[in-house]
C-alpha cells in the first residue's frame, strides 16, 4: 500500500525519508514541487496527484508536507488517515509536530514509522499499543539510558496488540484514580451582512482524560441524548448499548483520547452567542476605506464570552490600517493582510469597538467584496446545546474513582459576511 | 557528580549547565558529523552504548537519504545483539541496505532462523518480518518455509505477520504464487481479528481472482468485521463489495419493473406464462445480502473516515436504493475534518449527488462556502450546490452564489460563473434571472470575471437566440472594453452567428476588428475571419470590402492556423469558376443551425469507478483498479457459503439455547475442545469461550472473550 514516505518543510527540502518496500528515489517529489510551485499557496496543492509510474498522497500539516508514493490502487481516505495519525502520534510523543522537534527525535521517529506499518499496511497505529513498545523520550530518560546502556525500546509484545482491547494497555496502576470528561461545543456559522444566520450547527466532542487502575468498564449517561443526531465514537464504545440504551458503555483506553464527536440536529435551533455590528467600506477616490465593529452579547445563557478574537483577511490592496480598539489589541500583518483584534473578555456594559481608517495602494481600484470577519470565542461551563452528562457508572473495579465533566462551548468556523 | 547535581537542581528550577547537558542528550543529531571509519570503529567496539550510539547515526543518515551501504559489515555483525533496540536499529538498516549487498545479507540468516523458533512470539513475529523484508532472491526458499511455518503458529500476532510476509515475497518472486495460495486459503479460515484484515490484504494483492476462496469465509468475515482493527475493515469492506457484486442479485429492481411494462406489450402475444413468472418471483434479498449491510452499518460510525467512506461506498454499490441515504449524515460529518479527508469526500458527494439528488439536498447548507476554505474545496462545494439545484432551491443557491461571485479568489469567482451558466441551462425557470445577472456582470472590474461572463453568455444565448439581441447589442457595446481574447472571440462569434438579429450592429465589429486585426490573439483573428466570412455572406453590399481585407490580412499572418483558415475561407465564400460547386453551400455550411452546448457537471461519468477509489478521485483507471463487475443476472449457489458446525454446543446457557439455533447460520466453525465461561466486553454477557471467538448470542455480535474475566 503506502510504498515510501518523505516528509518535506514548506520551502522544498526534504528532511526524512523512509521506505517500507524496496528504495523509491527521491526524485518522485519533483511532480510534487512542479504542482506546488502552480498552487502557490500551499494548502491548495491537490492532495492525490498522478506521476508515470507511482501516485502521490500528501497531507499539510503544521507548516510540514507529508508525502506519501503509493504503487497501486488503494482508497485515498485510508493513505490520508494515516498520513494524519503519524501526524498524531508524533504530536503525541514529542508535544509538537514540527520540523525541529523531528529531526531532534530521528532515531524514535524512524522507530516508530518501522512499528507503525508492515510492508506499507498499517500494524500499530493505537497510541497505547506505541507507548508500550516505543517509550516516548523525557529529558529524565534519556539521562538514565545514557548513563545506564538501557533503552526505549520494550522486548514483549504488549499485551494491547493481541486481546481484542487493543486500545488498552494491561497493568495500570494510579495511586489516584481519576476519569475526566470535556465537553466541547463548536458552533459552525455563517452570517451574512444583516447579521441574518444563514447557516449554524453545532459540533460537540467529548475529550476524555481517563487514569483509573486496573480494566475498569464504565457507563457514561446523558440527561438529555436525543440532542445528539450523527455521532462517531473511539473503537472502545459498544455499539450495541448505544442502540438500544443511548448510553456510552466502555472500556477506556489509558490517558487521553476522544470518546466520541457529535452533531447536534439541526432542527433546533442555535444559539448565536454573540452579534456584530461591522461597517467596512472603501472609497472610490482617495485611496482609503473606514472599518468599524462593535461586538455585544447576543444569546450567552448569562455567561461571559471570553477569549473574543477577530480575525479579517484584507485585499490585497490594503497597505496598512490605524486604528483604535476600545478593548484588547490588534495587529495587522503586511506580508499576508491578516488583521487580528484580540478582544479578549466581551463586556456587556462596554462594548468592544474597533475602528479608524484603512490606507491602500495608490492607484488600485476599490476591492469589491468586503473582507469576511472571521471570529474565535469561548464560554467556560456551557455546552451551548444544553447537553448534559447526567452519570457515570464504573463496573469491574472495586475503588471510588474521581469524576469529573467540564463543559466548554467554542466557535469553530464562525464567519461574518460583510 | 553532574547527575546528582541535574536531579536536585531540577527540582529547584535549572542551573546553568543544564541546557548544555539537555543537548547532549536528546540532540544527538547536534554532535559534530562522524566519519564513516569513526562509526565503523564505533560498531566494532565491545561497548553497548557506543554501538547504539552508532547505531543512531547510521539511522540518521538513512533517514535523510545519505548512503551508509559501506558500513554494511560493521552494522551487520550486531544483528545477534541482545540489546533489542540497537538489534532493532541493525533491522532497520538491513532492510534498506540487503537488496544492495546481497552475499553480505546472507550472513544474517541464521540467526533469523534461529529467532524463528524463540519462544517469545514478539521475537518469532519480528525475526520473520525482517527476514521477508529482505529483497534477497536466494532466500526465497527459506522465506516459503518461514511463512508456512509462521501460518501456522499458534500466536495470532505471527501468523498476522506471516499474512504480511505473503506480500512480500510474491512482490520479489511472483513464481511462488500457487504455493502463496495455499497459505492464503490457510489464513483465510482463521477466525481471530487480528489476522482477518492482514490475510485479505495478502488476498487482495496476490490473488484477487480467487473469489472461490471467499465462499466459506464470507460470513465469518461480515461477523467479524467490527471487532477488527479499522485498517483491517477498509480492506475487508473492499473485498467483500466486489464479493457482493459476483454472488447476488441486484436489489435495485424496482427500475426494472418499468422496462419490463414498456416490453410487456412485445412479449404479451407469445409468452403469457413468462409474464407470469416474473411478477410471481418478487425480488428476495439474499440473507448473506442483507447480512454484509447490518454488520458494516455500525461502522458508519468509526472514528476513521476510510471506513466510513469504505462503508459508504458498500451501500452506494450494494445496498437497494431507498437504504443508501442512510451514509448521507456520516459522509456529511467528514466535512469536518482535516482538508485532505474533505476534498476526498467532497468529490464522492459530487459524484453520488449526479445521480441521487435527494440524498444531500436537505444538507445543502453543509456546501456552503466558507471564505478560508482552499480553493480546490471551494469549487468541489459549488460543483455539489449545482448538481443539488432544483426548481425549489434555484433561489438560495442563487443568492449563494452572488456572494461568491465578489469572491477575492477570482479563479473561484469563475467557476461560480461557469455553475450559475449550468444552473441556468438546468433549471428553465431561472434562465433569464441568470442572464441577467450575467449582463450585469459584464461590467464587473476583474477581467476574468467578465471573461467568463460572456463565455457562459454565449453559451446560453446558444440554446435560445431569439429573445436576446437586446443582450447581443449590450455585449457590442462592451466589446472595446474587454481584453480578454477568449472574452473578445466570443463576443466575435456571437456577432457573426446572429448577425442577421444585430444588422447594423455587426458590420461596425467587423469594421473596429480590420483595424486592429494584426495586433489581436491568433483566437481573436480566427473569430474575426469567421465573422468576416458570415457577414459577407448575409450582407455582401456593406462588408465585402472590409472582408476582403481582412483575408488579405489573414494570408499573410504568421501562424498557419489563420493562413490555412483564411485560404479555406476564401475559397468557400468567394465565387469564382473552379469551386462553384462548393460556393452554392457556403451559406448552409457556415450559418448552419448549431446544437446549444450541453453545460454539465465534470463528475457525469465518474460513477464508472468504484467510489472511495484512487481511480474515482484522479478520473483515471489507476494500476492494479479491479473493476467492479455488474450484477449476476441469476444468483450463483447460494450454498457455498454454508458452513458447518462441527459439533453442536452443550450445555449453553437455557437463554441462549434458542438464539443460538435462530442464528446458526451467521455462526462460525466452532471448536468445543477449549471452552470455558468468559464474560463478554461488549455486552457483559457470560458466555463460552471457543478457541478465542464466539458468538454472542443474545445481542448478535461475534466477540473475542478476554482471559483475564475468567
Amino acid at each position: 500500500m503506502i510504498h515510501s514516505l518523505f516528509l518535506i518543510n514548506h520551502t522544498g527540502d526534504i528532511f526524512l525519508e523512509k521506505h517500507w518496500k524496496s528504495v523509491i528515489s527521491r526524485s518522485v517529489c519533483d511532480y510534487f514541487f512542479e504542482a506546488k510551485e502552480k498552487a502557490v499557496d500551499p494548502e491548495n496543492v491537490p492532495p492525490v496527484l498522478q506521476t508515470p509510474h507511482h501516485y502521490l498522497i500528501t497531507i499539510y500539516r503544521g507548516k510540514l508536507f507529508f508525502l506519501s508514493v503509493i504503487q497501486t490502487e488503494v482508497p485515498p481516505l485510508f493513505v490520508i488517515e494515516f498520513l494524519h495519525r503519524v501526524a498524531d502520534t508524533f504530536q503525541d510523543y514529542f508535544g509538537e509536530c514540527s520540523e525541529v522537534i523531528i529531526k531532534d527525535n530521528v532515531v524514535t521517529v524512524y522507530e516508530l514509522l518501522e512499528e507503525m506499518l508492515d510492508n506499507g499496511f498499517p500494524l500499530a497505529t493505537e497510541s497505547n499499543v506505541l507507548k508500550e513498545m516505543i517509550r516516548p523520550p523525557t529529558i529524565l530518560r534519556s539521562v538514565v539510558n545514557t548513563l545506564t546502556g538501557s533503552s526505549n525500546v520494550g522486548d514483549t509484545l504488549p499485551t494491547g496488540q493481541l486481546s481484542n482491547i487493543p486500545w488498552r494497555r494491561a497493568g495500570v496502576k494510579y495511586t489516584n484514580n481519576e476519569a475526566y470528561f470535556d465537553v466541547i461545543e463548536e458552533i459552525d456559522a455563517i452570517l451574512d451582512k444583516s447579521g441574518t444566520t444563514v447557516f449554524a450547527e453545532i459540533q460537540g466532542v467529548i475529550e476524555a482524560c481517563v487514569r483509573l487502575t486496573g480494566m475498569p468498564d464504565l457507563t457514561l449517561s446523558f440527561m438529555n441524548p436525543r440532542l445528539l443526531d450523527d455521532v462517531s465514537f473511539h473503537p472502545c464504545v459498544r455499539f450495541k448499548r448505544w442502540e438500544s440504551e443511548r448510553v456510552l458503555s466502555f472500556i477506556p483506553p489509558d490517558g487521553n483520547f476522544t470518546l466520541m464527536t457529535y452533531h447536534v440536529s439541526s432542527q433546533n435551533l442555535v444559539a448565536i452567542p454573540v452579534y456584530v455590528k461591522q461597517n467596512i467600506s472603501f472609497f472610490e477616490t482617495g485611496n482609503c476605506g473606514r472599518l468599524d465593529i462593535t461586538i455585544g452579547p447576543k444569546q450567552t445563557m448569562g455567561k461571559t464570552v471570553e477569549g473574543l478574537m477577530v480575525t479579517v483577511h484584507m485585499p490585497k490592496a490594503v497597505l496598512s490600517t490605524n486604528l483604535t480598539a476600545s478593548q484588547g489589541n490588534y495587529t495587522y500583518d503586511l506580508a499576508t493582510k491578516v488583521l487580528v483584534w484580540d478582544v479578549g473578555k466581551l463586556n456587556p456594559q462596554k462594548l468592544p469597538n474597533l475602528r479608524g481608517s484603512l490606507s491602500m495602494q495608490a492607484g488600485a481600484p476599490k476591492p469589491e467584496e468586503n473582507p469576511s470577519l472571521n471570529i474565535d470565542l469561548k464560554i467556560q461551563q456551557l455546552a451551548i446545546s444544553g447537553l448534559k452528562v447526567s452519570r457515570l457508572d464504573m463496573y469491574g473495579e472495586k475503588y471510588k474513582p474521581f469524576k469529573g465533566v467540564k463543559y466548554v462551548t467554542k466557535a469553530g468556523k464562525f464567519q461574518v459576511r460583510t | 557528580k553532574y547527575l546528582l547535581g541535574y536531579f536536585s537542581l531540577d527540582q529547584s528550577g535549572g542551573s546553568w549547565f543544564l541546557p548544555s547537558l539537555m543537548l547532549t542528550l536528546i540532540r544527538p543529531t547536534m554532535f559534530p558529523v562522524l566519519r564513516n571509519e569513526d562509526l565503523k570503529e564505533m560498531l566494532e567496539s565491545n561497548k553497548e552504548s557506543l554501538k547504539l550510539e552508532a547505531m543512531k547515526r547510521v539511522v540518521g543518515l538513512i533517514a535523510k537519504g545519505k548512503n551508509a551501504s559501506e558500513l554494511f559489515p560493521a552494522v551487520v555483525k550486531n544483528v545477534a545483539s541482545k540489546n533489542i533496540e540497537l538489534k532493532k536499529l541493525v533491522y532497520v538498516y538491513l532492510v534498506r541496505y540487503a537488496e544492495e549487498q546481497q552475499d553480505l545479507a546472507l550472513l544474517s540468516i541464521s540467526t533469523f532462523q534461529r529467532a524463528l523458533k524463540d519462544p517469545n512470539q514478539f521475537i518469532r513475529a519480528s525475526a520473520l518480518r525482517v527476514l521477508s523484508s529482505i529483497r534477497v532472491p536466494i532466500i526465497v526458499p527459506i522465506m516459503m518455509l518461514a511463512i508456512k511455518e509462521a501460518a501456522a503458529d499458534l500466536s495470532p500476532y505471527v501468523r498476522k505477520t506471516s499474512a504480511h510476509a505473503i506480500q512480500k515475497l510474491f512482490s520479489l518472486d511472483p513464481d511462488q504464487k500457487e504455493q502463496l495460495i495455499e497459505v492464503i486459503e490457510k489464513l483465510l479460515k482463521d477466525k481471530s481479528t487480528l489476522v482477518a484484515g492482514s490475510v485479505v490484504m495478502a488476498f487482495e494483492e496476490v490473488c484477487p481472482d480467487r473469489i472461490d476462496l471467499i465462499h466459506k469465509n464470507y460470513r465469518k468475515l461480515c461477523n467479524l468485521l467490527v471487532d477488527v482493527e479499522e485498517w483491517g475493515q477498509v480492506v475487508i469492506i473492499s473485498m467483500l463489495t466486489r464479493y457482493a457484486r459476483t454472488q447476488f442479485t441486484s436489489p435495485w429492481k424496482e427500475g426494472a419493473v418499468f422496462d419490463e411494462n414498456n416490453e410487456k406489450t412485445f412479449y404479451d402475444s407469445d409468452s403469457e406464462e413468462k409474464k407470469g413468472q416474473i411478477e410471481a418471483k418478487p425480488y428476495i434479498m439474499d440473507p448473506d445480502h442483507r447480512l454484509l449491510l447490518r454488520n458494516t452499518k455500525p461502522l458508519l460510525q468509526s472514528r476513521n473516515t476510510a471506513v466510513v467512506m469504505s462503508v459508504a461506498q458498500l451501500y452506494w454499490h450494494l445496498a437497494p436504493k431507498h437504504e443508501v441515504s442512510i451514509v448521507t449524515k456520516s459522509l456529511v460529518r467528514l466535512l469536518r475534518s482535516h482538508r485532505e479527508v474533505q476534498y476526498i469526500v467532497l468529490q464522492n458527494i459530487a459524484t453520488m449527488s449526479i445521480q441521487r439528488k435527494g440524498m444531500f439536498e436537505p444538507f445543502m447548507k453543509s456546501f456552503y462556502v466558507r471564505s478560508t476554505d482552499a480553493t480546490h474545496i471551494k469549487t468541489l462545494k459549488l460543483e455539489i450546490l449545482t448538481n443539488l439545484a432544483n426548481e425549489a432551491n434555484i433561489s438560495t443557491i442563487l443568492r449563494e452564489f452572488q456572494t461568491y461571485v465578489k469572491s477575492q479568489d477570482k479563479a473561484f469567482a469563475a467557476a461560480t460563473i461557469q455553475a450559475i451558466g449550468r444552473c441556468a441551462t438546468n433549471i428553465s425557470e431561472v434562465t433569464d434571472t441568470c442572464l441577467n445577472g450575467l449582463v450585469l456582470l459584464l461590467s464587473n472590474r476583474d477581467e476574468t470575471v467578465v471573461a467568463e461572463s460572456v463565455v457562459v453568455i454565449k453559451k446560453l444565448l446558444q440554446t435560445q437566440p431569439t429573445q436576446h439581441s437586446e443582450i447581443i447589442k449590450h455585449m457590442a457595446k462592451l466589446f472595446d472594453n474587454i481584453t480578454v481574447p477568449m472574452a473578445r472571440a466570443s463576443i466575435l462569434w456571437l456577432m457573426g452567428e446572429y448577425c442577421e438579429r444585430v444588422p447594423k450592429i455587426a458590420p461596425d465589429v467587423l469594421r473596429k476588428m480590420a483595424k486592429t486585426f494584426t495586433i489581436e490573439e491568433d483566437i481573436v483573428k480566427l473569430q474575426t475571419v469567421n465573422l468576416a466570412a458570415k457577414l459577407y455572406l448575409t450582407n455582401s453590399k456593406q462588408t465585402k470590402l472590409l472582408t476582403q481585407y481582412i483575408l488579405n490580412l489573414g494570408k499573410y499572418d504568421q501562424n498557419y492556423d489563420i493562413r490555412d483558415r483564411t485560404r479555406f475561407i476564401r475559397q468557400l465564400i468567394v465565387p469564382s469558376e473552379k469551386n462553384g460547386a462548393l460556393n452554392k453551400y457556403a451559406r448552409r455550411i457556415l450559418l448552419a443551425p448549431k446544437p446549444a452546448p450541453v453545460l454539465e457537471s465534470a463528475f457525469k461519468d465518474r460513477d464508472r469507478y468504484q467510489l472511495g477509489t484512487l481511480s474515482h478521485s484522479l478520473n483515471i483507471k489507476a494500476t492494479g483498479y479491479q473493476e467492479l463487475s455488474d450484477w449476476p443476472a441469476v444468483a450463483p449457489d447460494q450454498s457455498v457459503r454454508n458452513v458447518e458446525v462441527i459439533e453442536p454446543v452443550r450445555n449453553l446457557p437455557s437463554s441462549h439455547t434458542s438464539s443460538y439455533l435462530l442464528n446458526i447460520d451467521n455462526c462460525l466453525i466452532i471448536d468445543v475442545l477449549q471452552r470455558d465461561l468468559y464474560v463478554c466486553y461488549k455486552c457483559r454477557c457470560i458466555n463460552a469461550l471457543f478457541c478465542g471467538i464466539s458468538f454472542c448470542w443474545k445481542n448478535e455480535h461475534t466477540h473475542l472473550f478476554h482471559s483475564a474475566q475468567r
